[in-house]
């Protein structure tokens, strides 16, 4: 499902820089000190929690607000003091916004009317964008008689109508439904690859970053804590916050007992195991750091088989089971107390996973699989 | 439950309107009351005596003409004004901060508070030919003989102006303070400069509160009676004194009563414009709470 751009865009186009932007509103930072590059072309997403300052770092992109400190460049111009009716950025906002006493069509040349263009000619680029976006028949309908979808559609086409070098989305798909959502990520990746926009969508749903973005920036109070593509965020987060924001994640709490050439031991006390992860990191023996291993990386086998490996292994007992359909969550809780998260897949439905419940299991994962977090 | 507003419209509003409608198709008596009976008895069966004598005096004598017409004139001539000095004003207290609003909508409607007819005597006191501003032009040197502007088209607007502003800045307010921020933003994101987004946004989506502010003061003020009296022309009047002036002075009260049916006649078509803007108000935004 993760549909990357067939164009890869080009590392060396950096379109959108910002070095250092900071707002704040008091004694209160909202964005604090953020440097960022989004490259031409891309789909970068801003990803993090309410409060963590995307939206507010986005209205600073637009032209909203100006950032206490810091610099803004769109196309290699410095643009942080620029009002938002003179940048080449388009946004589409939140909750549409559409001009309620105007047609879909009068809604989509509103922006093509502040340029001086032709009437023909805005009369042409319109149809062309309703075309794209398939609500050709609604032109003459106004906003409140469509439904949400048709909506979004509306406010995309508008949006995209003056072809903008840079589109923002805030929280595009938050108000549709999921089988809705789906269509309009596929819709959204389409469109954007068909027309060369650079996107920049902001969001806190971490499903729709990771199907929509090329490259994505996580978010914390204010900061950004990784920048990357959403397999290198998801397999290689830099901290426990990251891996913890992503999916699931089981942190395992534990001290650098070894540092090998291409490994390192560690020796989890409180958890009565041993994880031996094959990466490298900067630690010392003796240091405090967390295995994170992703819940459909642990294999799960009855306790009854012989020969259990020394590291990467832990016996618990299975407390509940959960069924989603496409997969199976395995709540298994280990000797300390401690729950582990475990994703099966149901490739025999059901019956293979419900008698689980209360067993005792072997839990283990290959050494590859554990990142190991200093902080 | 329904039927208690239909029973107190029929019983204060209907029933008068028939009696007067009544009194307008008799003929003026010098008896107490001082118009004829509508029935007469013949043989045992009601006759009904129906004069058009007092329309026909309406519809005649120039003399009303101009006063109707120039009722109308004043009425439009104030909507403009209040329309002009009233929607700066509702657009800033509908911008103003949270806190200030309150505060700066009291400020509008305390004056009703006190009388009307106090307000209306305290610009005698500032326009006449001794009065405040007069005496301070001439202690000033700017005049050497006192302006007259009392009893003048000038003071009859400042009067009526005043006194019905409230009237056009509660509902352009009403309207203003409903509007969605979030749709300048968009189009200044789409390259609209303020004005523009002001023309294209703001003006359009308030078209509902200037037309019931208008309305508002437009309806009321053709009938104007204390204002026009205590601060209007002498050579001119409004139709409402002309009506007064029938009905006391005269003691024709057919003709008065025409007076007043004409007068309604004249301003069903606002009325009914002003009912369905209302409608349409409650409408619109019943339909976008379902959307959402």
């Amino acid at each position: 499902m993760n549909a990357q751009p067939s164009m890869p865009p080009d590392p060396a186009a950096a379109y959108v820089r910002l070095e250092a932007v900071s707002k704040r509103f008091g004694e209160f930072s909202a964005v604090d000190a953020v440097s960022l590059e989004i490259r031409r072309g891309e789909i970068f997403c801003l990803l993090g929690g309410s409060g963590s300052g995307k939206t507010t770092l986005l209205r600073m992109l637009a032209g909203f607000e100006p950032p206490s400190s810091g610099r803004i460049y769109i196309d290699g111009e410095d643009m942080s003091a620029v009002p938002p009716y003179e940048r080449p950025v388009n946004m589409m906002f939140q909750s549409y916004a559409l001009f309620p006493h105007m047609s879909v069509e009068r809604n989509v040349a509103f922006g093509l009317e502040q340029e001086q263009i032709r009437p023909a000619e805005i009369r042409r680029r319109v149809a062309e964008i309703l075309a794209i976006v398939e609500m050709s028949p609604y032109a003459a309908r106004k906003p409140h008689q469509l439904s949400g979808g048709q909506r979004q559609r509306v406010a995309l086409a508008r949006a995209l109508a003056k072809r903008p070098k840079l589109l923002l989305l805030d929280e595009p798909l938050a108000a549709l439904d999921r089988k809705l959502r789906e269509r309009t990520q596929f819709e959204l990746l389409n469109i954007q690859e068909r027309l060369g926009v650079t996107f920049i969508v902001v969001t806190h749903d971490q499903e729709e970053a990771m199907t929509l973005a090329s490259r994505m920036g996580v978010m914390d109070r204010g900061r950004i804590v990784q920048v990357g593509t959403p397999a290198q965020i998801y397999e290689s987060p830099v901290n426990r916050f990251v891996a913890d924001f992503i999916g699931s994640v089981n942190l395992l709490e534990g001290k650098v007992a070894d540092l090998g050439a291409g490994d390192l031991t560690i020796r989890c006390e409180s958890l009565g195991c041993t994880v031996r992860a094959a990466r490298r990191v900067e630690c010392a023996p003796g240091d405090t750091v967390w295995a994170a291993v992703r819940p459909e990386k642990i294999v799960l086998t009855d306790a009854t088989s012989p020969g259990q490996p020394a590291d990467n292994c832990v016996r618990g007992r299975v407390r509940e089971v959960a069924y989603m359909g496409d997969v199976s969550i395995c709540l298994v809780e280990i000797d300390s107390g401690k729950v582990l998260r475990v994703t099966l897949s149901n490739h025999s439905g059901l019956a293979a996973h419900r008698d689980l419940k209360h067993a005792v299991v072997t839990l283990s994962w290959d050494a590859a699989s554990p990142v190991v977090l200093t902080r | 439950m329904a039927g208690i507003p239909a029973l107190w419209l029929a019983l204060f509003f209907l029933i008068p309107f028939l009696i007067v409608l009544k009194i307008s198709f008799s003929e003026a008596r010098l008896a107490i009351p001082p118009y004829a009976p509508l029935f007469t008895w013949l043989h045992g069966l009601p006759i009904p005596r129906i004069h058009l004598s007092s329309y026909a005096y309406l519809f005649t004598n120039p003399l009303y003409l101009r006063s109707y017409l120039y009722s109308i004139m004043v009425a439009a001539v104030s909507t403009v004004i209040c329309l002009l000095i009233g929607y700066p004003m509702a657009y800033a207290i509908a911008r103003a901060a949270e806190a200030w609003r309150t505060f700066l909508l009291m400020l509008i409607v305390l004056p009703f508070w006190t009388s009307f007819l106090l307000r209306v005597y305290a610009w005698i006191g500032l326009l006449q030919n001794d009065g405040l501003i007069n005496n301070v032009l001439l202690g000033m040197g700017l005049i050497h003989h006192p302006i007259t502007l009392l009893q003048t088209d000038f003071s009859l607007y400042v009067g009526i102006v005043y006194s019905y502003l409230p009237f056009m800045i509660l509902p352009l307010y009403a309207n203003l303070e409903k509007h969605d921020p979030a749709l300048l933003e968009a189009a200044a994101d789409l390259g609209a400069r303020p004005l523009m987004s002001f023309l294209r946004v703001t003006l359009p989506q308030s078209l509902p509160g200037i037309a019931a502010g208008s309305l508002l003061v437009f309806i009321p003020v053709v009938g104007e009676y204390v204002i026009p009296t205590l601060l209007g022309r002498t050579d001119q009047i409004m139709i409402g004194r002309m009506l007064s002036d029938e009905f006391f002075d005269n003691r024709d009260w057919p003709v008065a009563s025409g007076v007043a049916i004409l007068i309604l006649l004249l301003l069903v078509v606002p009325i009914v414009l002003l009912q369905r803007v209302e409608r349409k108000e409650l409408a619109g935004t019943g339909e976008a709470e379902a959307e959402a």
